[in-house]
């Protein structure tokens, strides 16, 4: 049983960063209506950027953990947010009326470019950071001696992952910006016709998805104190199985499905296998989907002819 | 289109003639948009130090020169926009221009296909021409492969590696573990592959459009992944070694006293193996080619193309798209299987590394190039895309960079391909290309 909390505890935490990635996937997805493949690359650029600031703030002499923290996430955020809106200006934007498969094999090659790019730029291998935020605390002391923990950089990520979703959740509801993109996301036409400038709203777009994507890259730095150029590629796949799992343009349905991908990965692992705990995760996605063809809380969609 | 002329910005049209000063303003935006890009990334350079602790320099020269290039270059690039004039001109071939060069589009491919022939006669000694032909034709075949999926059908398929993965372990295990012969295992690599197709299909019946895409990447994920870890079948990322090559009704090309080359009496060369595959794939890939033309005259090619254009329509009109959507998968797979199964012979070792979803990406990327649906075209994206890839080998790390940025600069200049156009299957009084704007693409 304390085995189980204690995995349970990993995979919310796992799910929360792939729940971050996994807005960007759905947000683009239903305004544009395009898989961006380039996102889980910048998720990996968001995780580069905090690496290097957090080391030259280190080597400025900075020791205070969270005002260096509350630096290398804005900083990361800013930077990774103007990857977003540049991928979009030069790949997507010019083949927004184009024919469907278009624009998604601009985004695959716009992901090989990222994922060279960043091995060109800061070489192959595997760059670990000592951990930053140690320490945590004991919730339960089982009898056999096995002890349930919750440390504090896993609170850091859940609680940061919570802020993020309340907040992005009142700028979609509550703020003009919000209320353009969910016309854009209904009719691009009718809402240009209406006076929002959907090539404002889409790059905003962008810009909010990469902007949770470098938080998410953070987090995932800290969390497991490495950053490597292939990793965008795994996660990227990862968030958007957890964003069609939950139903793709649906914000709540790609948190729930980012959730759903953590505890799976993490109590497959757990129990039975790690080789084929990714195996587990898509099977499932295979599955669900034969059964609700739109996922989880996707809306179904108007066939036309 | 449309959409196109409601929601293009005022500032369009003033930006059909930009004076000296907007191409500067725009230059020296895009130059600083790239200082703040490549500040971090390319300025500080990290690296693990010897006591595994990270360490980093600065290369502002480096971050420099490329703001410097961005600079440069979006300055050409606005200047190349003003000489070519606005995207949607529509420019008006002289008729004698066109009758020539539609003259010249029908001997393309006998022309080629001559070519293609005399290849091993014309580069016989030249062996990194032969083995570069090989690997053409062999994603020229994968191509036409998926293009019965993705150009006929019209279902987007993204982990076509997959049956590429299947036909080539197939064929490897089938020998190295029964010794059977490439000849017995080539139909057996494209059954293999093709009921796998089959197996793929039944979850994707009811999907569309995106979750198709998922849902196909996921599968070549997951066969990927199972031949990395499943060890006591496939050694895991070790692979399979020791593939047998193909034999010639039996007789093997080796310089052994029953190999080819001493019972003709000739001298032997290790070209002429070469050689033989080279035959082998010419003409896998002639009979994909043959088999789709064929089948695309068939009720069930037409059953594909209908259900590309309109899946409810199709209904309506009582095709079973279930069956037609699986035969689909199945043939597109059989192919995949087949090129697979060459693939484990001419390489003689495999291993999970070389079916990755770059490989589909690959893959998907020729057909669209091509055209989506033409043959030519697979074949001529093909050719481009291997031959362009084999240019740029000397780059090494930045092979992969300039694969991408090609990428998506081609689908900026050609959003449907280098091929615009292909002959319909079905026509009611003369034959019309149509422009491929007018074919749709899948939604699943």
């Amino acid at each position: 049983m304390d085995y189980f909390a204690q995995q349970l505890i990993n995979g919310l935490v796992l799910g929360s960063i792939y729940g971050l990635i996994a807005i960007g996937y759905t947000m683009v997805y239903g305004i544009v209506g395009m898989i961006n493949f380039a996102h889980g690359d910048i998720f990996m650029i968001g995780g580069f950027i905090a690496l290097i600031t957090f080391l030259i703030l280190v080597s400025f002499g900075l020791t205070a953990i969270p005002l260096i923290l509350l630096i290398v996430l804005l900083v990361s955020m800013a930077i990774t947010a103007l990857y977003g809106w540049t991928v979009e200006r030069i790949a997507y934007r010019p083949l927004r009326h184009s024919f469907r498969l278009a624009p998604m094999l601009s985004a695959i090659g716009m992901s090989f470019v990222l994922t060279n790019y960043s091995q060109v730029a800061q070489g192959a291998r595997v760059k670990p950071v000592p951990p930053i935020i140690t320490g945590g605390y004991t919730l339960h002391e089982g009898a056999e001696g096995f002890v349930v923990q919750l440390s504090n950089i896993q609170i850091i990520v859940v609680v940061t992952t919570i802020v993020l979703l309340a907040l992005f959740t009142w700028l979609v509801s509550s703020t003009r910006l919000g209320r353009d993109m969910r016309a854009c996301e209904q009719d691009q036409t009718m809402a240009s016709l209406l006076g929002v400038d959907v090539d404002r709203t889409i790059s905003m777009t962008f810009v909010i998805g990469a902007a949770l994507a470098a938080v998410a890259g953070m987090m995932y730095l800290l969390y497991y104190g490495l950053v490597d150029f292939f990793m965008g590629f795994v996660a990227g796949i990862k968030a958007f199985t957890a964003a069609v799992l939950g139903g793709i343009g649906s914000l709540p349905g790609a948190m729930l499905g980012g959730l759903l991908i953590g505890l799976i990965e993490t109590l497959w692992s757990a129990y039975f296998s790690v080789e084929y705990k990714d195996v587990a995760a898509f099977s499932i996605l295979i599955v669900v989907l034969i059964f609700l063809p739109t996922g989880l809380l996707g809306r179904p969609e108007v066939e036309k002819v | 289109m449309d959409g196109r002329s409601v929601s293009a910005p005022p500032a369009a049209q003033t930006s059909r003639t930009p004076g000296a000063a907007f191409i500067l303003k725009k230059a020296l935006i895009s130059a600083f948009v790239a200082l703040v890009l490549f500040s971090l990334m390319i300025g500080v350079r990290t690296e693990a130090g010897p006591q595994g602790q990270l360490v980093y320099w600065t290369r502002f020269d480096d971050l420099a020169i490329m703001v410097a290039a961005v600079f440069g270059g979006s300055i050409l690039v606005e200047l190349l926009r003003r000489w070519w004039g606005p995207v949607d001109t529509v420019r008006v071939v002289p008729p004698s221009v066109q009758s020539a060069l539609s003259l010249a589009g029908r001997l393309v491919a006998p022309v080629l296909l001559v070519f293609t022939f005399l290849v091993p006669v014309l580069f016989y000694n030249e062996r990194y021409i032969l083995d570069l032909a090989i690997l053409v034709l062999t994603y020229v075949m994968l191509g036409w492969g998926l293009n019965v999926v993705v150009g006929l059908a019209g279902l987007l398929d993204l982990g076509y590696v997959a049956f590429y993965a299947v036909g080539a372990y197939s064929y490897a295990l089938l020998a190295t573990n029964f010794g059977l012969s490439f000849w017995i295992c080539l139909p057996l690599a494209g059954i293999l592959a093709a009921f796998w197709g089959v197996l793929l299909g039944f979850p994707v019946l009811r999907l569309r459009g995106d979750y198709l895409a998922i849902v196909t990447l996921a599968f070549g994920e997951i066969i990927r992944l199972v031949l990395i870890n499943w060890q006591t079948l496939t050694g895991g990322p070790n692979g399979v070694t020791g593939i047998p090559r193909p034999t010639l009704f039996g007789i093997p090309l080796t310089p052994a006293d029953d190999g080819l080359a001493a019972l003709l009496g000739i001298e032997f060369s290790p070209t002429h193996r070469i050689v033989f595959l080279f035959y082998i794939i010419l003409a896998l890939a002639l009979l994909t080619n043959w088999v789709t033309i064929r089948l695309r005259r068939l009720p069930l090619g037409r059953a594909w193309e209908a259900l590309r254009e309109d899946e409810v329509a199709c209904r309506a009109l009582g095709i079973n798209t279930t069956t037609t959507k699986l035969t689909a998968f199945a043939t597109g797979a059989l192919f995949g299987g087949l090129a697979g199964a060459f693939f484990a012979t001419r390489q003689g070792f495999i291993s999970p590394e070389s079916f990755t979803f770059h490989e589909s990406a690959l893959v998907l990327a020729i057909v669209v190039l091509g055209g989506m649906g033409s043959q030519l075209g697979v074949a001529l994206a093909a050719l481009a895309m291997i031959g362009g890839f084999e240019l740029f080998r000397g780059l090494d790390q930045y092979r992969m960079l300039v694969f991408g940025m090609a990428m998506v600069l081609l689908m900026i200049w050609r959003p449907r391909g280098l091929v615009g156009h292909r002959a319909p299957t079905v026509f009611l009084k003369r034959s019309q290309t149509i422009s491929s704007d007018l074919v749709k693409e899948g939604h699943g």
